[in-house]
C-alpha cells in the first residue's frame, strides 16, 4: 500500500482548491491532489470577470452587491453567507492583484471593471461596472496566478491522481483514496482534514460549456457515504453557448454592449427585462431565449438566436439605452476595441463557427453551465450534514462542488470566481486551524477496499452494454427533460430512464486491462458518478413543486415562498433516496417579486 | 462524409514498439479531431488513450500532432485538415501510452524560470491594488495567454536536439514576468534565460509561433528577451 500522510489534503486544483492549498499550506502540511495537471482545471475556462464592488469606475458598494446576489438567487441564497462573500470581495480581488494577476487597467492604473448580468446600481436599477476582468480570460489568469503562487510557496502537488473514495472514521474525516493515473496504483492519503474542491457536473447534460472533467466526482463520493447534497435541482443554463457545441460566450459580450436578436431580427430582451434588458440574470435570459424559440422566433426555425456585438449594433443600442462612458460621453466602440476586450470569444467563433463576430452575428443557444447545488457547507467551508448545520469534523468543501449557499436558485455571473477565492481561502484557513489541534484518526485495515471493488465491478461486467451509449442517452434525457423548462411528466420519465441507465451501467465492461493511463476505466467510473448525480438532481427537481431561479416548472410556474422557501437536502440511505429540508437564512432582505 | 483516421498506438504493457491503427468513420466538416478520437474510444477501441478536458482550446490538455503539425485536438476541425487524418503524440517528450506523453520534463523547465510574481516591496498603504497603466499592462499581454499545452516546445528543433533547452513555453513565461512593470525579479530571470540553456538556443525557426494554438507571437517574445539580454534594458 502507498500511504501518504498530510495534515490537510485538498482534492481538486482549480481556483478553489489552489486557494485552499495556498492558505492551508501556510499553517499545515498540505497536499493538493488533482485528476488533471492544475493548469488544466475548469476555472481556466471562466471568461468575463470576478465580481467585487471596488467602485473603480463608478459608485458601488458591497451592500448593493449583496442585494443583487440575494435577488439573483431568487431568495434561496443564505443572506449571511452572501453578505460575507460580497464584503470580502474587494479585499479578495486586491489580493489576487497583489499576487500578480494581470487585470486590465483603467486609465488611472486601477483594476478595470465592466457591467455584468444582474449586477446593478441599487439606486437607479441600471447595470453597474462590477466585474473585474483580464480580457475575456479572467479565469485563466486566476488559475495561472494561484498555481504560480502555490509553486512559489512549495505546496505539494500530486498531479493526475484521481480521487476515488473518502475515508470516514468515528464520524470524522480520515483521508481519501486516489489512483495514480500514470501507474494505476492506488494511494491512500491519510489526513486530519480533507477539502473537496472537485468542481461541478455539467457533463451530465448534452449541451454544456463544461469540461470533460466535470463529472461530479466529489458529490457522488459523499453521496455513497450517506452524506447529503443540497439544492441539487438548481442548475444554471447560461444563455449564450455556441449553437450545438455549448462553448461559452461570456456575458461580458453583453457587458460590452452586445444584444440578443431573434429570427425576425428583433431585439427581444426588453420584453422580458425592461430595465436591464440583455443584462438580466442568466435564468431570466435563458428562459427568454427558449420562449422566443418555442414561439417560432428562433433563427430559420432552428433552436438558436443571435448574439450581436458588431460595433454598429453596439453603438446603435447603446444610444437607444442611454448608455454612456463613465465621463458621460456617448458609448462608442470600434471593432479593434471589441477584439481587444473579447479576443478569445472572437477566436472561438472564427474557429468553431467560421463566423467573425465583428461583422456577423453569433448563433447561440443556452448551455448547461453551473452547478448551484452541491455539498452543503457553512461560510467557513465546513461541511454540514443536516438541517441543524451539524459539522462533520475534518471535512471541508469549496467552489462549485460546494453549496454554501451563496448562489441559491441562480448564480450571478462573476460570482463563481468570487466564490472560489473567498471560500477556497476560508476552507484552507479553517482546515489548517482544525489540523493544529486534531489528531489523525486510525485508518481502517483496508481503506482501499471500496475503490478496488468499484474498479473490479467495471472490469467484470457482462460487456453487454456500451458506456458511451449510456452516457449519450443520459445527457440527452437530462438536457431535454431536466433542463431549462421542466414538468412533472417529463421529469418522471427522465427519472425512469436514468434508473434504467443505472441498471444498464452494470453491464458495462472495461476492455482495457492495463494499469498505465487506463482512461477507459476512469471514464467509466466517472460515468457512474454522473448517473448518481443525475438521479438525485431529477428526484430533487421532481420534488420541488414551484419555479425558482434556474428551476422552472411549466406545471408550477410561480415561486411559492410559503411552501418552498427552503433548501433541499437529498441523501441516499440503503439505496433509497431521502429528502429533508433546511431553512433559508434571511437577514436584511425579505423576499419580493423579482423583476429586472 | 467519411474520414480515415490513422492513429499512433503504443501500449507499454503489451507492445514492444509503436504501430498505427486506421479507423474509418462518419464525420462532419465541423467535427473536432477530439470528437473523432472520442468516437473511436467509445465504439472502436476503448483502450485508446489521450488527455482532454475543456474541449475548446483553453485547458491545454490535448496537444498532439495532426497530419504532422502540432494542434490542440479540440481546436482543429475536420475541415482544417481534410478527410485523411493522421494523429500522433507530440515529439520530443517520451510517449507513455498512445497519444499521452510524459509532461514532467516540460513542467520542470517551466519551474526553472521562477514562474511566479515576485515583488517584496511593501504593498500600497491604502490597501488597494498596485497601479499599472494600460500601456504597461499591454506590454506583456501577449505572453499571459499561454496555457502550457507544450505545442510550441515540442515543435522546436532545438528542444528535440537537446534535453536542457528551456524551450519556448518556459521562455514565454519568463517574458510574461520580466516585462510586467510590477515584478521585481527581472534581473534574476534574465540571468536564467541568458544561460546556455536559454534564449541562445532559439534559432528563430518560427515553428513555435506556427504551432501556438493561442496565437502568441512566441519567436517575437523570445527576440525581445534576446534584445534585453544584449542591451541590458527591459523596454
Amino acid at each position: 500500500m502507498n500511504i501518504h500522510q498530510f495534515d490537510v489534503v485538498v482534492v481538486g486544483a482549480g481556483g478553489a482548491g489552489l486557494m485552499a492549498g495556498l492558505y492551508a499550506s501556510r499553517g499545515a502540511k498540505t497536499a493538493v491532489i488533482s485528476k488533471l495537471y492544475p493548469t488544466r482545471s475548469h476555472t481556466g475556462a471562466a471568461q468575463g470577470g470576478v465580481a467585487a464592488a471596488l467602485g473603480n469606475l463608478e459608485g458601488d458598494n458591497p451592500d448593493w452587491h449583496t442585494y443583487d446576489t440575494v435577488k439573483g438567487s431568487d431568495y434561496l441564497g443564505d443572506q449571511d453567507a452572501i453578505e460575507f462573500m460580497c464584503h470580502e470581495a474587494p479585499q479578495a480581488v486586491i489580493e489576487l492583484e497583489n499576487y500578480g494577476l494581470p487585470f486590465d487597467r483603467t486609465p488611472d492604473g486601477r483594476i478595470s471593471q465592466r457591467p455584468f448580468g444582474g449586477h446593478t446600481n441599487n439606486e437607479t436599477g441600471k447595470p453597474v461596472r462590477r466585474a473585474c476582468h483580464a480580457a475575456d480570460r479572467t479565469g485563466h489568469m486566476i488559475l495561472q496566478t494561484l498555481y504560480q503562487q502555490c509553486l512559489k510557496n512549495k505546496v505539494n502537488f500530486f498531479d493526475e491522481y484521481q480521487v476515488l473514495d473518502f475515508i470516514i472514521v468515528n464520524g470524522k474525516a480520515a483521508g481519501v483514496v486516489a489512483v495514480e493515473l500514470a501507474t494505476g496504483e492506488l494511494h491512500t492519503f491519510h489526513a486530519k482534514a480533507i477539502i473537496f474542491a472537485t468542481g461541478g457536473h455539467g457533463r451530465i447534460f448534452e449541451v454544456t460549456s463544461n469540461a470533460y472533467a466535470y463529472t461530479g466526482d466529489g458529490a457522488a463520493i459523499l453521496l455513497r457515504h450517506g452524506l447529503p447534497l443540497q439544492d441539487m435541482e438548481f442548475f444554471q443554463f447560461h444563455p449564450t453557448g455556441i449553437y450545438k457545441l455549448g462553448i461559452l460566450i461570456t456575458e461580458g459580450v453583453r457587458g460590452e454592449g452586445g444584444i440578443l436578436i431573434n429570427g425576425k431580427g428583433e431585439r427581444f430582451m426588453p420584453k422580458y427585462a425592461p430595465t436591464i434588458k440583455d443584462l438580466a440574470s442568466r435564468d431570466v435570459v435563458s428562459r427568454a431565449i427558449y420562449t422566443e424559440i418555442r414561439e417560432g422566433r428562433g433563427v430559420n426555425g432552428q433552436n438558436y438566436v443571435y448574439l450581436d456585438v458588431r460595433p454598429e449594433s453596439v453603438i446603435k443600442y447603446a444610444a437607444l439605452d442611454g448608455r454612456t462612458n463613465p465621463d458621460g460621453t456617448p458609448y462608442i466602440v470600434t471593432g479593434e476595441q471589441i477584439l481587444k476586450k473579447l479576443p478569445d470569444i472572437i477566436d472561438f467563433c472564427r474557429v468553431y463557427l467560421g463566423v467573425d463576430p465583428l461583422t456577423q452575428m453569433m448563433p447561440i443557444q443556452p448551455t448547461a453551465h453551473y452547478t448551484m447545488g452541491g455539498i452543503p457547507t457553512n461560510k467557513y467551508g465546513e461541511v454540514v450534514i443536516d438541517d441543524k448545520n451539524t459539522v462533520l469534523p475534518g471535512l471541508y468543501a469549496a467552489g462549485e462542488c460546494a453549496c454554501v449557499s451563496v448562489h441559491g436558485g441562480n448564480r450571478l455571473g462573476c460570482n463563481s470566481l468570487l466564490d472560489i477565492i473567498v471560500f477556497g481561502k476560508h476552507a484552507g484557513l479553517k482546515a489548517a486551524e482544525y489540523a493544529k489541534t486534531a489528531d489523525f484518526e486510525k485508518l481502517p485495515d483496508d481503506a482501499e477496499a471500496g475503490s478496488r471493488s468499484a474498479f473490479e465491478a467495471l472490469r467484470n461486467g457482462s460487456g453487454k452494454e456500451n458506456a458511451f451509449d449510456i452516457g449519450t442517452e443520459m445527457k440527452k434525457v437530462m438536457f431535454d427533460d431536466v433542463g431549462i423548462y421542466r414538468n412533472e411528466k417529463g421529469m418522471a420519465e427522465a427519472l425512469e430512464k436514468v434508473r434504467a441507465l443505472k441498471e444498464r451501467f452494470k453491464g458495462v465492461r472495461v476492455t482495457d486491462t492495463g494499469k498505465i493511463f487506463n482512461t477507459e476505466l476512469l471514464n467509466a467510473w466517472e460515468l457512474g458518478n454522473m448517473l448518481e448525480v443525475a438521479e438525485v438532481i431529477t428526484v430533487s427537481a421532481l420534488n420541488r413543486k414551484e419555479s425558482r431561479g434556474g428551476h422552472s416548472r411549466e406545471d408550477c410556474p410561480n415561486r411559492d415562498d410559503k411552501n418552498w422557501l427552503k433548501h433541499t437536502l437529498v441523501r441516499k440511505q440503503n439505496g433509497e433516496i431521502k429528502i429533508d429540508y433546511k431553512p433559508v437564512t434571511i437577514t436584511k432582505y425579505q423576499p419580493k417579486e423579482r423583476v429586472y | 462524409m467519411q474520414v480515415t483516421l490513422k492513429i499512433f498506438r503504443y501500449n507499454p504493457e503489451v507492445d514492444k514498439t509503436f504501430r498505427y491503427e486506421t479507423y474509418t468513420l462518419e464525420a462532419v466538416e465541423t467535427d473536432r479531431i477530439l470528437d473523432l478520437l472520442e468516437k473511436v474510444k467509445g465504439y472502436n477501441d476503448g483502450t485508446l488513450s489521450f488527455r482532454r478536458s475543456c474541449a475548446h482550446g483553453v485547458c491545454g490538455s490535448d496537444a498532439m500532432r495532426v497530419n504532422g503539425r502540432n494542434y490542440l485536438a479540440c481546436k482543429v476541425l475536420v475541415r482544417d485538415v481534410g478527410d485523411k487524418i493522421t494523429v500522433e503524440p507530440l515529439l520530443g517528450l517520451k510517449v507513455v501510452k498512445d497519444l499521452i506523453v510524459d509532461m514532467e520534463p516540460f513542467f520542470d523547465n517551466y519551474k526553472k524560470v521562477l514562474p511566479y510574481f515576485i515583488n517584496d516591496s511593501p504593498l500600497p498603504a491604502d490597501g488597494k491594488e498596485r497601479l499599472q497603466s494600460p500601456e504597461q499592462r499591454a506590454r506583456f499581454d501577449e505572453t499571459t495567454k499561454c496555457i502550457l499545452c507544450a505545442a510550441c516546445t515540442t515543435s522546436c528543433p532545438s528542444f528535440w536536439s537537446s534535453d536542457d533547452y528551456l524551450g519556448p513555453a518556459a521562455l514565454v513565461t519568463a517574458h510574461r514576468f520580466i516585462f510586467d512593470s510590477r515584478d521585481e525579479a527581472a534581473a534574476e530571470r534574465m540571468h536564467i534565460v541568458s544561460e546556455t540553456s536559454g534564449v541562445a538556443r532559439c534559432h528563430t525557426v518560427f515553428n513555435c509561433t506556427m504551432a501556438c494554438p493561442r496565437e502568441i507571437q512566441i519567436t517575437k517574445a523570445i527576440g525581445e528577451l534576446k534584445m534585453a539580454m544584449i542591451t541590458g534594458k527591459i523596454e
